[in-house]
C-alpha cells in the first residue's frame, strides 16, 4: 500500500475517533442547552462531570488531522483553508468560546446568573461549532471547491459550503452529536436521569434519520459526486443497508433500555457514515480536481511521519487508555 | 506553573504539611485555566496557519509537519495527564497522581519546545531545496534540528520558567504584603522563588548564546536589533537610542566601545556588517526591533540583579527575605519576564521581515487572498482581549488568593445564593 493511501486511512480513523469523542463532547453542551424541568441542574452537573477531564485530550484529535493534513497533504490543505475560510473561521470561535466558557464556568463564581451567563455561551458555541464543521466538511465533499496547481482556488470564498447539501450535513452531525453524548450519559447515570437522556438520545436518533435523509435528498444536486459514489453499485446498497440497520437497532436498544447494545450501534453507525463518505469520495481529496495521490508530498517526508506516528501512538495508546480506566471504567461495569 | 504545582505536591507528599497541598491544588487550578485558554489557542493557532498563510503552508508544511506531528503528541499527553491530575486527587494513589503532575511538566514543555523548532526553522531554513519554486528533496530531520533549534529553543524554554517565576512570586509577594503573617504566601513565594533566582541567570547566558547565532545566521537581524548602520571592524554596542530610518542613524544612544564585536564574534576587532551593507528593501523595521530588543535585554538583565540581589540575601541571612521593600521589589518585577517574552518573539519575528522564511519566502508571498483581512483579525483581537481580562479575573479569584479570603468570598456567594 502507497503512503497516501494509509494516511488516508489514518486521517479518516483520527476523524472517526474526534466525531467519537470530541463529537459527543459538542452534544455535551447541545444537551446542556436542552437541560430543562426539575433536573435541569442534575443533567448540567452530569455532562460537565462526564466530559470534565477528557474534552481537553478528545479535541487534540482534530488538532492532528490538521497537521497531518498540512504535513502530508499540504496543497489540499492549502485550498481547504484558502476555500472554506470563512466557515472554520466561525468553527474556530467556536472551539475558542465553548472550551474557555465551560472551564471559566467551573472556577467562575457559584451565583446562580454568572453560571447562567457561561453557559449560555458554553451551550450556544457547542450549537454552533458542529454544524461550522459539518458544512465545511460538506463543503469538501460537494465538489464545488475548484483548485489548478498553478492557481490555487478558483472557486472562491463561499463555494460548497452555501449549499443545502453542507447546510444539512452540518445539522446531520451536531444531531448526530447529540445522540452520542445522550447514549454516553445514559450509562453514566442512573434512574430519573438516565430516563431523561434516554428521551434526549431517543429524540435525537429520530433527527439523525431525517437529516441524513435531507442529506441525500440534497446530495443529488448540491453533490453530485458523492451522490454517484453512494450509490454506485449493489455492494454500496448493501453497506447502506447495514448502517440503516444499526441506526434502526439503536433506536431499538434505546426503546428496550440495552444501553451497552445502544453505545455500539451509535458508534459503529457513525463509522460507518464517515466509511461510506470516505469511500463515496475517494480517490479525491477535494473532489472534484485533486486527487489523494496528487496532493501527497513525497516519501522523504511521508515516511519518517508515519514512524513518528507509530512512535507517537505507542505512548499515546497505554495514556488513553489510563484516562479512560481512571474517569470511565467503574460505569461500563454497571449492567 | 506545573512546574509550581509538582514541586509543592512532591513537598506536600514528603512534609505532610498542608499548606503545601493547598498550593497544589492552586497552581493545578491556576495551570487548568491557563491550559483551556492554550488548548483551543492551539487548535486555532494550527488552523490559522492555512486560512491566513495558506501558500507558505503549502510549501513548508511538509517540512516543518514533523515538530507539528510530535508536538500534537506532546499536546495529547499533556490534556490526558492534565485530566487526571485535576480530576484524579481521589481516584488514584498519590504517587501516580504526582506522576501524572511531572507528566504534564514534561509534556508541556515538550510540546513549548517542537513549536519553537518550527519557528527556528523559519530563522534558519535548513533539510529541503528550493527548485523552480518547489521545495524538493525534504528531510524532516534536518529541518527539525536546524541550525537554529537548540539557541531558540533553550532561549524559550528557559524564559517560560523565569517569566513565570517571577510573576507568581510578584502577586504572592504582594498578597504577602497586605497579610504579612500568611504562612500559605510565605511558602508559595519561597517556591516560585527557587525557580525565579536560578532561571534568570540561565537567562543572560542563553541569550548570549542566540545573539552569537543570529550575527552569523542573521546579520541583519543582528543589526536592526542594534540599530547598527555602519560595517565597522570594532562596532560598539548601543543601549538605548533612536533609530532614524529615513536618514539611518540612530541618535540618543549610549555606545560602549568594541563591546558589540566582543558580545556577536568573540574578537574586539571583528567586523560587524551594519544596515547599510544590506539593499534597503531587506531591511526590517529598525526602530521596533531595536527597541523591542532594548526592552527584552533590559528586562531580562534586571530580573538577573533583583535574582542576585534576593539569593545574596537568602544565602546570607539563611532564610526568605521578607522585608518589605524587596516584596516590593519583588511586585515591581511581577510583569517583567512576560514582557521580555513578548519583546523577545518581537524581535525574532520583525527582525525577520521581510522574509517569512529566512531568504527564501516574503512574507507578502505567502499571505491568504482572502480579502477583509481586517474582519478576523478586529474579532480574534476583541475575543483574546476578553479572555484576557476573564482570565486575570479568575486568576485572582481562584489562584492568587490568602485561604481564609478565598472563604469568606465563598461564604458571601453561598449567602447570595439563598
Amino acid at each position: 500500500m502507497s503512503n497516501d493511501v494509509i494516511l488516508a486511512g489514518i486521517i479518516v480513523v483520527a476523524l472517526a475517533v474526534y466525531t467519537l469523542t470530541g463529537g459527543a463532547d459538542f452534544g455535551g453542551g447541545v444537551l446542556d442547552a436542552l437541560a430543562r424541568g426539575p433536573r435541569a441542574q442534575k443533567q448540567r452537573d452530569a455532562i460537565a462531570h462526564a466530559i470534565g477531564p477528557i474534552w481537553e485530550a478528545n479535541h487534540v484529535w482534530l488538532i492532528l488531522v490538521v497537521v497531518l493534513l498540512f504535513s502530508t497533504f499540504p496543497s489540499a490543505f492549502a485550498a481547504i483553508s484558502t476555500a472554506l475560510h470563512i466557515p472554520l473561521t466561525v468553527m474556530l470561535v467556536g472551539i475558542v468560546l465553548r472550551g474557555t466558557a465551560f472551564v471559566f464556568r467551573a472556577y467562575d463564581s457559584q451565583a446562580p446568573e454568572v453560571q447562567r451567563r457561561w453557559t449560555r455561551v458554553f451551550s450556544s458555541a457547542s450549537i454552533v461549532t458542529p454544524i461550522a464543521i459539518g458544512m465545511s466538511a460538506g463543503a469538501v465533499a460537494s465538489g464545488k471547491i475548484l483548485w489548478t496547481p498553478e492557481l490555487g482556488v478558483t472557486s472562491g470564498f463561499f463555494a460548497g459550503w452555501t449549499t443545502a447539501f453542507a447546510g444539512f450535513v452540518g445539522l446531520f452531525l451536531l444531531a448526530q452529536a447529540t445522540l452520542l453524548a445522550a447514549v454516553y450519559l445514559c450509562l453514566e447515570t442512573s434512574e430519573e436521569l438516565q430516563e431523561d437522556f434516554r428521551v434526549r438520545a431517543i429524540g435525537a436518533a429520530i433527527i439523525v434519520g431525517v437529516t441524513a435523509f435531507g442529506t441525500l435528498f440534497f446530495a443529488k444536486t448540491d453533490a453530485p459526486g458523492i451522490w454517484e459514489g453512494l450509490t454506485a453499485g449493489g455492494s454500496m446498497l448493501v453497506f447502506h443497508a447495514i448502517t440503516g440497520v444499526t441506526a434502526l437497532g439503536a433506536i431499538g436498544a434505546l426503546l428496550k433500555r440495552k444501553y451497552v447494545v445502544a453505545r455500539i450501534l451509535v458508534a459503529a453507525q457513525v463509522v460507518l457514515v464517515l466509511g461510506g463518505w470516505a469511500m463515496a469520495q475517494y480517490p479525491f481529496i477535494i473532489a472534484p480536481n485533486l486527487t489523494f495521490a496528487d496532493a501527497v508530498a513525497s516519501p522523504t517526508v511521508t515516511t519518517p511521519i508515519l514512524v513518528a506516528l507509530a512512535g507517537g501512538s505507542v505512548l499515546l495508546v497505554p495514556a488513553f487508555w489510563y484516562l479512560y480506566r481512571v474517569f470511565k471504567m467503574k460505569t461500563d461495569e454497571q449492567p | 506553573m506545573p512546574l509550581l504545582m509538582v514541586i509543592a505536591e512532591s513537598l506536600w507528599l514528603r512534609t505532610q504539611q498542608t499548606v503545601y497541598l493547598d498550593l497544589a491544588k492552586r497552581w493545578a487550578k491556576g495551570t487548568a485555566i491557563m491550559f483551556a485558554v492554550g488548548a483551543v489557542s492551539g487548535t486555532v493557532l494550527s488552523f490559522e496557519l492555512g486560512l491566513l498563510w495558506p501558500t507558505f503552508m503549502e510549501h513548508a508544511g511538509p517540512v516543518i509537519g514533523m515538530p507539528f506531528s510530535l508536538e500534537g503528541f506532546a499536546f495529547f499527553l499533556e490534556a490526558i495527564f492534565l485530566g487526571i491530575y485535576l480530576y484524579g486527587w481521589q481516584k488514584v494513589s498519590p504517587k501516580k497522581h504526582l506522576f501524572a503532575g511531572v507528566m504534564v511538566l514534561l509534556s508541556g514543555t515538550a510540546s513549548g519546545i517542537f513549536v519553537v523548532m518550527a519557528n527556528a526553522w523559519m530563522n534558519t531554513p535548513a533539510g529541503f531545496e528550493v527548485v523552480d519554486g518547489k521545495f524538493i528533496n525534504i528531510d524532516p530531520w534536518a529541518a527539525m534540528f536546524n541550525p537554529g533549534s537548540f539557541t531558540q529553543t533553550t532561549h524559550m524554554a528557559l524564559a517560560a520558567f523565569a517569566s513565570v517565576g517571577f510573576a507568581v512570586a510578584g502577586i504572592h509577594a504582594a498578597l504577602l504584603l497586605r497579610d504579612p503573617t500568611s504562612l500559605f504566601h510565605k511558602k508559595a513565594l519561597k517556591i516560585a522563588l527557587f525557580i525565579a533566582v536560578p532561571f534568570s541567570f540561565l537567562m543572560p547566558i542563553s541569550g548570549d548564546m542566540s545573539a552569537k547565532h543570529v550575527a552569523h545566521t542573521q546579520p541583519v537581524k543582528l543589526a536592526a536589533m542594534e540599530a547598527h548602520w555602519d560595517t565597522e571592524n570594532g562596532a560598539a554596542l548601543r543601549i538605548g537610542g533612536w533609530p532614524d530610518e529615513e536618514t539611518q542613524t540612530t541618535s540618543w544612544s549610549i555606545d560602549i566601545p568594541y563591546a558589540l564585536s566582543i558580545l556577536a564574534f568573540g574578537a574586539p576587532d571583528a567586523e560587524v556588517k551594519g544596515l547599510k551593507a544590506f539593499d534597503d528593501d531587506l531591511h526590517p523595521p529598525v526602530a521596533i526591533t531595536h527597541l523591542a530588543f532594548q526592552i527584552m535585554v533590559a528586562a531580562g538583565t534586571t530580573m538577573m540583579g533583583i535574582g542576585a540581589l534576593i539569593g545574596f540575601l537568602a544565602w546570607r541571612r539563611k532564610k526568605l527575605p521578607t522585608d518589605p521593600w524587596v516584596l516590593k521589589l519583588l511586585v515591581a518585577a511581577t510583569p517583567l519576564g512576560l514582557i521580555a517574552v513578548e519583546a523577545g518573539w518581537t524581535v525574532t519575528e520583525v527582525g525577520r521581515q521581510p522574509w517569512v522564511i529566512q531568504g527564501i519566502m516574503r512574507t507578502a508571498d505567502a499571505v491568504t487572498p482572502m480579502p477583509h483581512l481586517v474582519v478576523p483579525f478586529t474579532l480574534f483581537t476583541t475575543l483574546y482581549l476578553f479572555l484576557g481580562v476573564v482570565v486575570i479575573y479568575l486568576m485572582r479569584r481562584v489562584v492568587f488568593m490568602s485561604p481564609q479570603r478565598e472563604e469568606e468570598t465563598q461564604q458571601n456567594e453561598v449567602n447570595h445564593v439563598e
